[in-house]
């Protein structure tokens, strides 16, 4: 597994939820774990609104906003955010903001990505409209690419209907990676699922199909309240 | 119904309105509904549609004024204080009846206030707004799903009554993922279809008929009284026909909230949780602010407690329950503002408290 790890995607693929879950995850292996949160687009739904919660666990947590005031952005990133950059002792996620444009701030921390040491990776969401077909996911990542002079290195299947999530969700989202996968030589490396929705699976429907699960962090419980 | 897709609020809103036939978006950006106006600015030409950003949200609702004029399904989205900067011209194009359909993302105010979720606009939409007699038809969704079917039958209703009609969403149910089924696209009325199926429309005359023309001054003011009393028993059908609402759990319900938006999902959740340590707890949820939906408060048997559940300081909704409600109960307020969120387990703990108190 690579020391930097940039989670990129199209926006409401999932890259947030992602991002936790991979440090609670890398948490539990290593010592300095730490998450970059550079979306700077939108306010709402972003990994740090977690932060008090991944800091009680001993993960850093890195952004542009004023202190723990998620709604206050500051028109710089801090320097700051290259620590866990430089230090070679942390394990780092970084978050990027949707599609192209919330990749392009990726751009001024390039130096720290070229080595071998990192992999931007590409989260799928088949029941997204925009890269529900092969042809969309191919023109997010040529975008993403474009955007950052930086390569994906690893697709990740995270195709889901919140709630509503179905096996069929996550064999839509496998054969999409599959054939984006064939198309651009860029390897399917992991899929994932809300664990909630995984208990409720036939598993033999899913084929061997290694999904790993994940905890919504972001959404609150209400929200599962359908009307 | 189309298959169901995950999608943004915002960006499912601006889908709807296209499906419903919308070709003509004005606005100027905010937060939290920027994905609207980007959205439309990307995909409305597809359609053969016209997407401008205005200078300003007055300059918006005015190019949206002139569309509506010329026949067109036009489309308006702002947050809060972008809509109050609207109000000057949708009391003018109310009072020249025309249809436009308006989406309001609301977010904490007064004033600039704050880009976090809110329902403070609640007496802004119902009985606020801009000056003179008219009402804005006023839609409240709690879901994404919820919010584009009221969006593609909003088109319908502003057109039956030539009048503009509001969806009020707050931020979260802008900026939320869910997923959607999104309705059937329609074919729009345009160019000649116009002259046809909408005579009321500025579309020249032609020596064909009458000329028409949209006054929104009267300097007679007796044909100024003439003219409201002439369109005012719309309003009064919209009283007796448009009210909506979600009854939950409300049979046997000694506390009863009342809640809209996202707001009534928190609340279904403390009803649930409530419910499951055996207190008769239900929920009204109006799905219409105005009319507001008073229809949903007749039998009020068995019920002690009315509680209010919304995003604003003053309790603007529990004004209208109150006067629902016409004394048959208590009525109570729990409330967070400025773009703060309530939570179930506040609304849990805070409904407790208000039953413990001596009456």
């Amino acid at each position: 597994m690579k020391r930097i790890r940039i989670i990129t995607g199209h926006y409401g693929s999932g890259k947030s939820e992602l991002s936790v879950n991979m440090v609670v995850n890398l948490k539990k292996e290593y010592d300095k774990v730490a998450i970059v949160d550079l979306d700077i687009a939108n306010p709402y739904f972003r990994s740090r609104e977690r932060q008090k919660a991944m800091e009680d666990l001993g993960i850093k947590v890195y952004h542009n906003s004023f202190g723990y005031d998620i709604t206050q952005d500051l028109p710089a990133i801090s320097a700051a955010i290259k620590e866990p950059l430089e230090n070679k002792e942390f394990m780092t996620v970084v978050d990027a903001g949707g599609d192209d444009s919330g990749a392009r701030v990726l751009n001024q921390f390039t130096k720290y990505f070229l080595d071998d040491d990192c992999e931007m990776l590409f989260v799928i969401s088949g029941n997204r409209p925009e890269t529900s077909t092969v042809e969309g996911c191919l023109s997010h990542i040529e975008r993403i690419e474009l955007e950052t002079g930086l390569k994906v290195k690893g697709l990740i299947n995270n195709t889901n209907l919140l709630s509503e999530t179905t096996v069929d969700d996550i064999l839509k989202g496998e054969n999409l990676c599959k054939e984006v996968s064939e198309r651009t030589g860029i390897p399917h490396v992991a899929t994932y699922c809300d664990e909630n929705m995984i208990a409720k699976m036939d598993k033999e429907k899913l084929k061997g199909i290694e999904v790993k699960p994940i905890s919504l962090f972001l959404r609150p419980s209400w929200l599962q309240y359908e009307l | 119904m189309a298959e169901k897709q995950l999608m943004k609020g915002n960006e499912a809103f601006a889908t709807a309105a296209i499906n419903a036939g919308c070709r003509y978006y004005f606005g100027y950006p905010i937060t939290p509904q920027n994905e609207i106006p980007e959205f439309m600015s990307r995909e409305l030409a597809k359609y053969g549609g016209a997407f401008i950003q205005a200078e300003s949200e007055l300059a918006a609702v005015n190019m949206a004024y002139g569309a509506a004029a010329a026949g067109g399904r036009v489309l308006l989205s702002s947050s809060s204080p972008g809509v109050a900067l609207m109000q000057e011209s949708i009391s003018l194009i109310a009072s020249v009846e025309l249809p436009v359909v308006i989406i309001n993302v609301m977010r904490g105010g007064p004033g600039i206030g704050s880009i976090q979720p809110s329902q403070a606009d609640y007496d802004q939409v119902t009985v606020g707004g801009g000056n003179g007699d008219y009402k804005t038809i006023v839609y409240a969704p709690s879901s994404i799903q919820e919010a584009c079917d009221m969006i593609y039958k909003a088109f319908d209703v502003a057109e039956e009554y030539r009048n503009p009609v509001m969806i009020c969403a707050d931020g979260m149910i802008g900026q939320m993922m869910e997923p959607v089924a999104l309705p059937e696209p329609v074919e729009p009325v345009m160019g000649e279809e116009i002259r046809k199926k909408k005579p009321w429309a500025l579309t020249g005359h032609r020596n064909e008929r009458e000329r028409h023309a949209l006054n929104s001054v009267w300097l007679q003011q007796d044909l100024l009284e003439e003219y409201i009393d002439a369109y005012w028993p719309k309003f009064e059908k919209a009283e007796r026909e448009l009210q909506e609402w979600e009854d939950f759990m409300t049979e046997d319900a000694e506390v009863l909230y009342v809640a809209y938006g996202s707001t009534a999902r928190i609340a279904k959740e403390a009803v649930v949780a409530l419910r499951n340590e055996g207190v008769k707890v239900g929920l009204i949820r109006p799905k219409t602010l105005w009319p507001f939906p008073e229809k949903a408060f007749e039998n009020l048997d068995g019920v002690k407690d009315v509680i209010s559940v919304e995003l604003s300081k003053a309790g603007q909704l529990k004004r209208d329950v109150r006067l629902a409600v016409e004394g048959r109960a208590r009525v109570s307020l729990i409330n967070r503002y400025g773009g703060m969120l309530l939570d179930p387990a506040e609304v849990v703990e805070r409904t407790k408290k208000i039953m413990e108190e001596v009456k």
